[in-house]
Order: structure tokens, then sequence, then C-alpha cells
């Protein structure tokens, strides 16, 4: 096995382990962890395409490479906003899951 | 190194400048307000309307000239550049956006105009500078043609979206704003993910070159699998469309009006872009054929939900996942078994049609169904006697709303469903046909409940109703007016 294709089962592993937390985990912290997960296994894919597109006497394709900065940007962006708002949810219920009975959500699950 | 590209080549027309100006003009505009302040925010958003109006009438008068507009971002040409594009898919959405989010400007100085002094302008600057971060999402997804600057473009959607859904701050909606935005977080990570595997195996994001380029393998197979299961989710499509409704019913009507509208638009057109002009060779019956169930699934599920709702804000909610799932029925119908692609025809300009018309049926109904909750200082459905006296304008707004809904002639929801079905009898999938007439009656039977409450006498319990101004009863009865009479646009060829 090449070190490209441990990289690339690394990531596929932290893609894996991610989507996992993201829909059993209850609590919204580690939920918004998973994603990061999820994110870092992504972000760890465009490093094996970068290495396995490389031309000759390169290190890597550049493109990916310039293209996981944008993302990492993106997914610190995400989670900023998300914590954000978990915060100020707690601020204003005391809760931090989704599942506190809220007066919108509970005439749609009455119907549903 | 690889060879620089020449400067701009000579076949793109003139006029790409638009497509910039129609990108860089809502974000010039969120700067001016953030650095406007919360005094000034109302009155800045509110200047910028026009003028991203008439960018898009400009985009639009250059695509019917020329057939198409491009521009290569700092004239460096695809692959290393990026592309953006805008033919007469995107240009209608262009339009359809520009029109609803003026709209939802106009109509949310009420709620989000200058704060009087003492106030906080804290949601005002909040709503204004959401509003045109959508706005200028939106344009970028209906525009990009790179992959990965869709996905920026998804992104950009989602953060300018998710402030929307809670700008009143408490729980209940924080918690749906949160449960929206952790969907939307998978289902572009799922989207980069695809897009990642495509470019591994193509070595390009460019869409044109990526049509070129592209073999049914299974690279291509698993990339195209997990962006559309990713658009899915952001789109609201049955089954993965549980966020929607604490999402669309718990915002304020303005915002609700752009985020049912327009902002579950932007992912479908990404869907649409995936499929008709990226990886049209990709597609194969069971794909689209599932992809068509879901939307069944949603037209059939919304629509009995909707019709089961006790407040009007989550009936129209429900509404929107029914409405949703039109635009997929055109996946399966416009499949060409025998060449084996996707074809643009009826069933795309239908599906199409079917997204403009909704959004401005969809604009109306909620901006209407708030002015009816302002003036009742409720939303029950059971206690809405009396309407029909009290307010006409508004109800008159939520009916011919509904008329496009339902897909009644002359709107422009008859003509998209027309189009769907002839397509239907056309390739001989009755199927889908009997899906739309059923979601058709199920549409009717939700709307026809909530007018005959409406003009029913009031309780003589009742409270009186409080005042609603004449001008914002104006702006849903406006947008209405636009979805009944699309569909005379849409005979024209």
């Amino acid at each position: 096995m090449n070190p490209t294709t441990l990289y690339g089962l690394c990531g596929a592993a932290l893609v894996g382990i991610g989507l996992y937390g993201l829909l059993t985990e209850p609590r919204l912290l580690r939920k918004i962890i998973a994603f990061n997960l999820v994110g870092s296994g992504v972000f760890l894919l465009f490093g094996v395409v970068a290495r396995r597109g490389a031309d000759a006497g390169l290190g890597g394709d550049p493109v990916p490479q310039a293209l996981v900065i944008t993302g990492i940007v993106v997914a610190f962006s995400a989670t900023a906003l998300a914590v954000a708002l978990l915060l100020r949810l707690h601020e204003v219920s005391g809760g931090a899951t989704l599942d506190d009975a809220a007066d919108d959500s509970e005439a749609d699950r009455s119907s549903s | 190194m690889t060879p620089l590209p020449d400067a701009l080549p000579a076949v793109l027309p003139a006029g790409g400048g638009w497509l910039v100006a129609a990108i860089a003009w809502p974000v010039i505009a969120l700067l001016l307000v953030i650095a406007g302040g919360e005094r000034l925010a109302a009155r800045v958003g509110v200047l910028a309307l026009p003028v991203g109006l008439a960018i898009a009438v400009a985009v639009a008068l250059g695509v019917a000239g020329a057939g198409e507009l491009g521009y290569h971002v700092g004239g460096w040409a695809p692959p290393l550049g990026i592309a953006l594009r805008a033919d007469a898919l995107s240009t209608a959405m262009l339009l359809v956006t520009a029109v609803v989010a003026s709209g939802a400007g106009i109509y949310a100085l009420a709620d989000f105009g200058t704060p009087r002094a003492g106030q906080s302008g804290r949601t005002s600057l909040a709503f204004w500078s959401s509003l045109l971060g959508a706005w200028a999402a939106l344009n970028l997804a209906f525009l990009g043609n790179d992959l990965f600057n869709l996905y920026v473009a998804l992104e950009l959607l989602t953060f300018a979206a998710v402030p929307l859904v809670c700008l009143d701050g408490r729980a209940a909606t924080l918690q749906a704003a949160l449960r929206y935005l952790l969907y939307a977080l998978v289902g572009s990570v799922l989207y980069l993910l695809g897009a990642v595997l495509l470019y591994g195996a193509y070595g390009t994001l460019d869409m044109s070159l990526l049509a070129q380029a592209m073999r049914p393998e299974p690279a291509a197979w698993t990339a195209a699998a997990l962006m559309t299961a990713g658009l899915l989710a952001k789109t609201a499509l049955f089954p993965l469309h549980l966020w929607l409704p604490p999402a669309h019913a718990g915002a304020p009507p303005a915002a609700s009006a752009v985020l049912s509208a327009l902002v579950v638009k932007g992912s479908f057109f990404i869907v649409l872009r995936l499929w008709f002009e990226a990886l049209p060779g990709l597609a194969n019956e069971a794909a689209m054929q599932l992809i068509g169930l879901l939307g069944a699934g949603a037209i059939l599920y919304g629509s009995a939900l909707a019709l089961r709702q006790q407040r009007l804000k989550l009936l129209v909610a429900y509404s929107t996942v029914a409405q949703i799932g039109y635009l997929f029925l055109m996946f399966p119908l416009a499949f060409d078994a025998s060449a084996g692609r996707l074809v643009a025809g009826a069933a795309l300009t239908g599906g199409l049609l079917q997204a403009v018309s909704h959004a401005l049926a969809k604009a109306a109904m909620f901006m209407s169904a708030g002015l009816i909750a302002v003036a009742f200082g409720h939303d029950r459905i059971a206690e809405l006697g009396g309407l029909a006296r009290a307010r006409p304008a508004s109800l008159l707004a939520f009916a011919l709303a509904g008329v496009s809904l339902v897909g009644l002639p002359p709107s422009g929801g008859f003509a998209a469903k027309w189009l769907l079905l002839s397509a239907a009898v056309a390739t001989g999938q009755w199927w889908w046909a009997a899906v739309i007439v059923a979601g058709g009656l199920l549409t009717g039977a939700y709307l026809v409940l909530v007018l005959m409450r409406a003009l029913a006498e009031p309780a003589a319990t009742a409270a009186p109703l409080r005042p609603v101004a004449a001008w914002r009863e104006a702006v849903p009865l406006v947008l209405a007016l636009l979805a009944v009479l699309m569909g005379l646009v849409g005979v024209l060829p």
C-alpha cells in the first residue's frame, strides 16, 4: 500500500465516522464536531487528488490545494455560525439539543 | 507548467460584464448596509433593490440578443480560470430573484424599517444584510459554471439564509435554524466530496469541459450520487424535508418569502445544471425514475400534511414541500431512453416554469399570510372567520397565489403542469401524469379549506382586527398577479 492510498482510506474513514456522529449524536456540539470530521476527511481527499494528479517533477497539483484553503475557510465560518447559534440557544432555552419541545415544532410534530 | 491561456477568446459576446455586476452589486450593497449601521440599513437596502433589478433586466436583454452571455473571471479561461455563464434558464431565475427580493424588501420596510429613537435596529441590520447576501449567493449559483464556485455559492446562500430563519431569536426559531444549518452543511459537504471525485477523475471542475470529458464509470456515478443527495437535502426534497416547515413557518413573513420562494431554488438549480449540463450522458432510467419517485412522494406527502395543518404559515410551508416535488418530476420526463441521456425539452421548460411561478406565488402567499396574522394576532386557520370582509386584498392575493399553485389557467403553475403533463403523455409515463393531477386536487383541497374559513362569518367573540397598511397588501397582490399572468408568458415562444 502506498502512502497516497493510505491517506485516501484515512479520508474515507473520517467521512464515515463523521457521518455516523452526525446521524446518531443528539447533542448539538458533538454534531458540529462530527461535521468537522467529515470536512477534514474531504479535505484529506483533496490532498490525495492533488498528489495523484501531480505533473512529473512537482509535489502536487496546485488546484486542489487552492480549493482546500477555500474549503477550510468555509468550514471554519460554518462552524463559527453553528457555535454562535448554539450558544444563543443555550442562553435562551438552557438546552443544547434539538429535542426540547418548542411552540412551533409542537404543532408540526402532532400532525406528522 | 500549464501554458498561460490567451486573453478573452473572441467567442464571448459583449455584455458579460453584467454577469459580474449581478453578483457584485448585492455584495457591494451588503457592505454599504453594514457600513451604514443600524440607522441606515433599511434606507441603503431599499435603494439597492432597483439597481439589482435593473442589472437583472440588462442581463436578460443581453441574453435575448446574443442567446448566451459568458465571462472569464480575471481573463483566465477554464480549466485554469472560472467561467460565468448566463443562458435562458439562468436569466429566468435571475429575473424572478430580483423581483421577489425587491418585493420582500419593500414589504419588510414595515417590520425591518429604520428604527425609531430608542429602538434597537439590530434585526433590521440582520435582515437587510441577509437579504442582500442571499441575493448575491443566488445570482452566483445561477451564473456559475464551475462546480467549486457553485459550492461557494451554496455555502454563502446557507450563511445568509440561516440568520433569516432566526431573526426573532426565540428558542424555537433558533432550533429550526440549527436544524436547517446542519442539514445544509451535510448537504454541501457531500456535494464537495462529489466535486473532488470529479476533479480527481477528469481534472476539471468546469461544467462545459466536464460534459466532454465525462465517461459513464464508477467514479462519475459515485460523484453524481453524492452531489445529488447533498443538493436534495438542501432543496428539502422528500424525505429530506424535515427541516423546512419549522424553519420557513417560524421566520418573519418577509424572510419566509425569500426562503421558500428563492433559497430552495438555488440548490435545485445546481441539480438541474449538474444533470442537464455537466453529466447529461450519465443519466439512466433507474436513477431518473428514483428522483421522480422522491418528487412524487413530496407532492403527495407534503399536500396531505398541508391538509392537516391548523396554522396558516405551517400550511404554506408544507405546501412548499409539496411544490418542490413538481420540480423533480422533470428528470424522468426529460430522460430520452433511446439516446440514454437527458434532453432539454417540454419537461425542462415545465420544470423551470414551475420554479419561477412557484417563487412568485409562494412569496405572495407567505406575505399575505403574514398580513393576515398581523390583522388577527394569530394564524389559526379555524378562527379566520370574517377575513374576506375585513381584509379582502390580503385574501385575494392569497387566493390568486393559490390559483397558480393548484395550476388553474392562465397561471404560470398551469402552464408548468401542462408542459409536464404533456411530456408525461408524450413519453408514455402515465404514472407521473396521475401524480401531477392528484397533487393538483390535494392542493385545491387545502386551499379551499382556508378560503371557506376566511369567507365564513366572524365568531361573535372574535376580537376586532388590527389595521394593516394598504401598501403592504399591494406587494403580495402584485406578486400573485405576476404568478397568474406567468402562464401568458409561457405560451409565447
